[in-house]
């Protein structure tokens, strides 16, 4: 590899995407967030890799008259389709473990154990899946550890049976933390959503961020196939639990509660916003994650995901941008770009 | 070693005893490790602005006097040092309740209000303070509000003020130096880990099958490096 043909600028937060009377990008304009002043840098290509949100924010607020609602947005549909993944989870306290001998469990976390897949899909009720992951052990101590004591020591019992009260304090209440310690799991789930139009991202007209540049506001409302999901993963969880000796802990979540299904974007996984396609009318990019309208804009974030299976998106970003790194050199070499 | 190695093994994590045993340190490497840590304590791994905010919120005062005397009597009577271990006190507890009331701000109303409310109660039943009344009288209080499956209606608040001390207490305690030596957390260890001991296995009546164990890299074949053909099979 070369050196010395990378500028980078620093401290350089981005407006927008700047185009010319073609229609072709030339560059953006940032604010040096040092001197809070603004820069244009030209340039022959333009790639976004802001994130899935932000770039759908970038292109949103680069409008001009060749691109009126903003840039490569003639299909409408930047934005639109933001998803995440669903996810939800329970935890138990297994009796077993209570007051167990201690040792390294740092090298025997979650990831062993592997469970990428829950059950047949054409068996479900709703479409798509979940995987579960696993947590516990005798981690190193956080902030939170010894935190619930006021609902968790009546599941230490005495050598005559006698479990423990609730709260309290003194020696007593140390003795139970050290045997609580290590003695509680959890599982979660994390699913794959359906994309949809409804739910999206769009610019609101009332705000801005301290750079001046106006922020996005978000619309996202589950569908019955992710509640579905939700309700599925609460009986895998309990009944996963409860076969290996644990007490689950708090209510089941229910209906009224979305079956503990975390809202949209708590599990971090934004993708989908400027989705690929072969038909400029129902995608943004196509599938090399060129724009459909503008043949030297890019994007290298999640936001041309269509979809995102149940898992998370980071390899899948890497990939992408990789192919899209050969597709943008070929087409220089071959003097498209 | 010279700063830079010191500072790659530090990174990696492994600091402690078990460092210097595994990678053969003399006792003047260890010194230097030791200089780098402490110079670099509660700043390691921070940008400017962020140590900027750290020594705002450290040189802030949030609790009065009186107050931080309250919690200081409040953590000693949760986790008090005892024949096993030091208490809350030994282990700092009451500067790292200080310290969360300006880390997480929502804490501070309720925390004030609480030892006021505390304040009150005593001056009505015993006609003093909290820090004024015996120590007979501070636990008739405590126990008033101690207990969250057993309490009198009108003490809801106390009781809720009394667990979010609780945990505060038990979580600055267990995240000490002494609180984690307590516990017994071992942690990760330079070395081989060879799964759960033998013997808590068989505590708990179990063992590992013969897959997993077939699965598992053994001791001996720990620093074989895989070889590929020129076709990639591994061999
Ligand atoms: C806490 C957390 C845990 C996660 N865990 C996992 C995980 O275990 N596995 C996994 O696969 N995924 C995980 N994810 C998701 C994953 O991190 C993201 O999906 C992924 O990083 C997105 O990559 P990206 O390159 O699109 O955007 P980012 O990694 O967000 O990079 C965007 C970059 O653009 C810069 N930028 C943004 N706006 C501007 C602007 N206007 N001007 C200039 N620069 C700008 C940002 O500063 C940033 O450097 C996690 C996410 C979070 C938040």
């Amino acid at each position: 590899m070369k050196r010395g043909n990378v500028d980078l600028y620093t401290n350089a937060m981005v407006r927008e995407v700047t185009t010319d009377g073609d229609g072709l990008a030339t560059g953006v304009v940032y604010v040096n967030t040092l001197d809070m002043q603004e820069y244009h840098i030209l340039g022959r290509t333009v790639v976004l890799g802001a994130s899935a949100c932000e770039t759908a924010r970038l292109l949103l607020n680069s409008k001009s008259n060749w691109y009126p609602d903003g840039l490569a947005n003639g299909s409408g549909l930047i934005g639109r389709y933001l998803h995440d993944s669903t996810g939800a989870g329970r935890s138990a306290i297994v009796p077993a473990l209570i007051d167990r001998d201690r040792y390294n469990e740092d090298g025997a976390r979650g990831i062993h154990v592997y469970s990428p897949w829950w059950l047949d899909n054409s068996q479900l009720d709703f479409p798509r899946g979940y995987h579960l992951e696993f947590g516990g052990g005798m981690g190193m101590p956080l902030y939170g550890v010894g935190f619930g004591m006021d609902s968790m020591r009546q599941h230490i019992t005495d050598e005559f049976g006698n479990p423990s009260k609730n709260g309290g304090y003194g020696t007593g209440l140390k003795k139970d933390i050290y045997k609580l310690y290590g003695s509680t799991i959890g599982v979660v789930g994390r699913g794959e959503s359906i994309p949809q139009y409804s739910n999206y991202c769009e610019i609101d007209p009332d705000t801005v961020d301290k750079y001046g540049i106006p922020v996005l506001r978000f619309h996202y409302q589950w569908t019955e196939h992710e509640l579905k999901q939700a309700r599925h993963m609460q009986e895998t969880f309990e009944e996963l639990l409860t076969s290996l000796g644990g007490i689950p802990l708090g209510e089941k979540p229910g209906a009224d509660s979305q079956y503990g299904l975390e809202a949209p974007g708590r599990i971090i996984h934004e993708v989908g916003t400027t989705r690929m396609g072969d038909d400029p009318g129902s995608s943004v990019l196509n599938k090399y994650a060129q724009a459909h309208e503008c043949k030297n804009l890019f994007v290298v974030d999640a936001g041309q995901f269509v979809s995102q299976a149940d898992k998370n998106p980071t390899w899948t970003i890497m990939a992408l941008s990789w192919r899209t790194s050969d597709y943008i050199l070929d087409q220089m070499k071959q003097g498209n770009l | 070693m010279n700063r830079r190695e010191h500072l790659k093994l530090l990174l990696a994590g492994s600091v402690g005893a078990g460092l210097f045993l595994a990678t053969g340190c003399s006792t003047k490497d260890e010194e230097i490790s030791r200089e780098i840590l402490a110079q670099n304590e509660l700043s390691y791994g921070r940008t400017d602005e962020e140590k900027q905010r750290d020594a705002r919120l450290i040189e802030e005062r949030f609790f009065t006097d009186i107050e931080f005397e309250m919690v200081r009597v409040l953590t000693e009577i949760i986790i008090p040092s005892d024949e096993e271990s030091g208490g809350a006190l030994d282990a700092g507890v009451p500067d790292f309740i200080e310290f969360m009331m300006k880390d997480q701000p929502q804490l501070q109303l309720v925390t004030r209000g609480g030892l006021m409310w505390l304040n009150s109660q005593c001056n009505t039943r015993f006609g003093s303070q909290f820090l004024d009344c015996s120590e007979y009288q501070r636990l008739e209080m405590i126990d008033e509000i101690a207990w969250p499956d057993e309490f009198a209606p009108e003490m809801q608040y106390g009781v809720r003020f009394f667990n979010r001390m609780r945990d505060l207490t038990a979580t600055g305690f267990f995240t000490s130096q002494i609180g984690i030596e307590y516990l017994d957390y071992r942690g990760n260890r330079p070395g081989f880990w060879d799964g759960v001991p033998e013997d808590v296995l068989e505590k708990h009546g179990l063992e590992y099958d013969q897959k997993t164990l077939d699965e598992c890299i053994r001791e001996e074949d720990r620093n074989r490096i895989a070889v590929w053909d020129e076709n990639m099979n591994l061999l």
